[in-house]
């Protein structure tokens, strides 16, 4: 890897969408991740991002916008998942099990009913460097402008409702909306991030950067910034390795992120 | 004055009857200690006088504001690695009210700093909350309360999982606010909490109200008390069903 392959790889249209996106998708991923870590919403944030194959299978079989049907379905199984929350916690872990399963099998039999159809499926599982398109750009813009904007607004009442709901619900504060509120966004999330990394690894994206923000952050804030510059580094680096040895960018991004994991966690020991 | 009168009143979980024909009156200025064995519904009762949970039969009436209120929740159920600061944790008692688009104000904030130096706390505002002790972190808890200036305190088990010394210094700010300040506490520190309470009502499904005036309060701190002994100090012979478990 010298410098003119790196100069050269840079004046390609479809790199510079990667790098662009792994940008954008760094400050989504920073902000919601670590919502989800603190709220304790891992599992559930994985259970959309595999859901969400079932709309792009359907997406797929009816020849709409890729973006636009996962779009859809991971948005509808986030509400539905916050709302089977608020009445039937018990079971939670249970259902979201299923839907994560019947989510992926909706996909597959669209993706097999569909006649003709070749296109790679590999990359929606695991990314792909080359598969950053415009309109993704454009999505994962306009998702960075809506969380910042619904994130500066509501922050007080987001911070509230995820460290004591109790108190929360007891200040007038409407625990359920803001509740489904982070789902959603985590849905939203999951969605842009599918193309760089894969619905399979997204979740260590969301999870792997505020978990080593967390230990330098004392607030819901600075591990939100924190988190976001950890998985710029750990986008861009990955990206780079993808594509100079020609591998998923998904499995590197998350090698990379793994690998600062472990040293920040033995420097600091 | 009563600020509190609870008649009739009943509650239930999936059928099961946690609270059976409650009637408690709670006065201006009391110090009121809710003990009983786990399970009894002490933190239920506390749940449904500040509305967070419904009543299935019965009434609570209140004379004053519902803003009036101030609640301290058990903080063993809230996550300890959370990034959040003491200061920002007092500032939640101004969600809610009148608010800014972004951010809190500067009476917020300034509002928020007197309620951490009430409690002592105020050099320990940009701390994270899980670097304080258990002891100081109730204080900041108990400073979130006072930010609404509350005329009534509630708080469920204040000093659990608190070492002697923090559950002693809380119990003394406690008493400090009660010049002021109604104070309502559900516990199992009855040793402690002795020392100070003014009245105590006995929990277990119904209730047992006993005032304090009379009764000899000398007890050492390092002395173990149960509520069945403390009930026979009250000439009351009851089981609790505690088993001498506290």
């Amino acid at each position: 890897m010298d410098i003119n392959m790196l100069i050269q790889a840079l004046s390609f249209d479809f790199v510079q969408n990667a790098l662009l996106a792994g940008v954008l998708i760094s400050i989504a991923a920073g902000i919601i991740g670590s919502l989800v870590v603190v709220n304790r919403l891992t599992f559930l944030a994985g259970g959309i991002a595999h859901s969400s194959y079932g709309g792009i299978g359907l997406a797929i079989f009816l020849g709409i916008p890729i973006l636009l049907g996962a779009t859809v379905f991971a948005v509808i199984t986030a509400i539905f998942i916050a709302f089977i929350t608020q009445y039937n916690k018990t079971r939670i872990d249970s259902i979201i099990g299923m839907m994560w399963a019947l989510g992926m099998a909706i996909g597959i039999i669209f993706v097999d009913l569909t006649p003709g159809y070749n296109v790679d499926l590999m990359s929606y599982l695991f990314g792909s460097i080359i598969a950053v398109s415009n309109e993704d750009i454009i999505y994962m813009f306009t998702l960075d402008i809506l969380v910042i904007l619904l994130i500066s607004i509501f922050y007080k009442e987001i911070l509230a409702v995820s460290y004591d709901s109790e108190f929360a619900k007891l200040r007038g504060i409407s625990v359920r909306f803001f509740y489904t509120l982070i789902l959603i966004l985590a849905a939203l999330c999951v969605v842009a991030a599918i193309r760089v990394v894969g619905l399979i690894l997204v979740i260590a994206l969301l999870t792997i950067p505020t978990y080593l923000a967390e230990i330098f952050a004392s607030k819901l804030s600075s591990m939100m910034i924190i988190s976001s510059f950890f998985a710029l580094f750990f986008t861009i680096s990955g990206l780079v390795i993808s594509y100079f040895y020609d591998i998923s960018s998904g499995a590197s991004i998350i090698i990379v992120g793994v690998i600062t994991l472990f040293l920040v966690k033995v420097i600091k020991r | 004055m009563n600020i509190i009168k609870i008649k009739d009143l009943s509650f239930s979980y999936d059928k099961v009857n946690v609270l059976e024909n409650i009637n408690l009156e709670i006065k201006k200025g009391d110090f009121l200690a809710i003990i009983g064995p786990n399970g009894g519904g002490k933190s239920t009762l506390l749940k449904l006088i500040l509305k967070l949970k419904e009543p299935q039969k019965g009434s609570i009436e209140k004379s004053l504001k519902e803003e009036s209120f101030g609640y301290v929740p058990q903080n063993t159920n809230l996550n300890i690695d959370f990034p959040i600061t003491a200061l920002e944790v007092v500032l939640m008692g101004h969600i809610g009210s009148k608010r800014k688009l972004f951010g809190y104000s500067k009476e917020d904030i300034a509002c928020a700093m007197k309620s951490l130096d009430q409690v002592g706390m105020q050099e320990f505002a940009k701390s994270k909350i899980g670097n304080l002790s258990g002891g100081q972190r109730q204080r900041v808890f108990i400073a979130r309360a006072l930010c609404a200036n509350p005329q009534v305190m509630l708080l469920d088990e204040p000093t659990a999982s608190i070492d002697v010394k923090g559950q002693k210094e809380v119990y003394e700010l406690l008493a400090k606010l009660n010049e002021n300040i109604t104070i309502v506490v559900v516990s199992h520190d009855i040793s402690v909490l002795l020392n100070y309470a003014k009245s105590v009502a006995h929990v277990n499904k119904n209730l047992v109200y006993h005032k304090l005036d009379n009764v000899e309060k000398n007890i050492d701190d390092s002395e173990h008390l149960c509520e069945v002994e403390l009930l026979s100090a009250l000439g009351k012979k009851s089981s609790c069903g505690c088993n001498h478990g506290y």
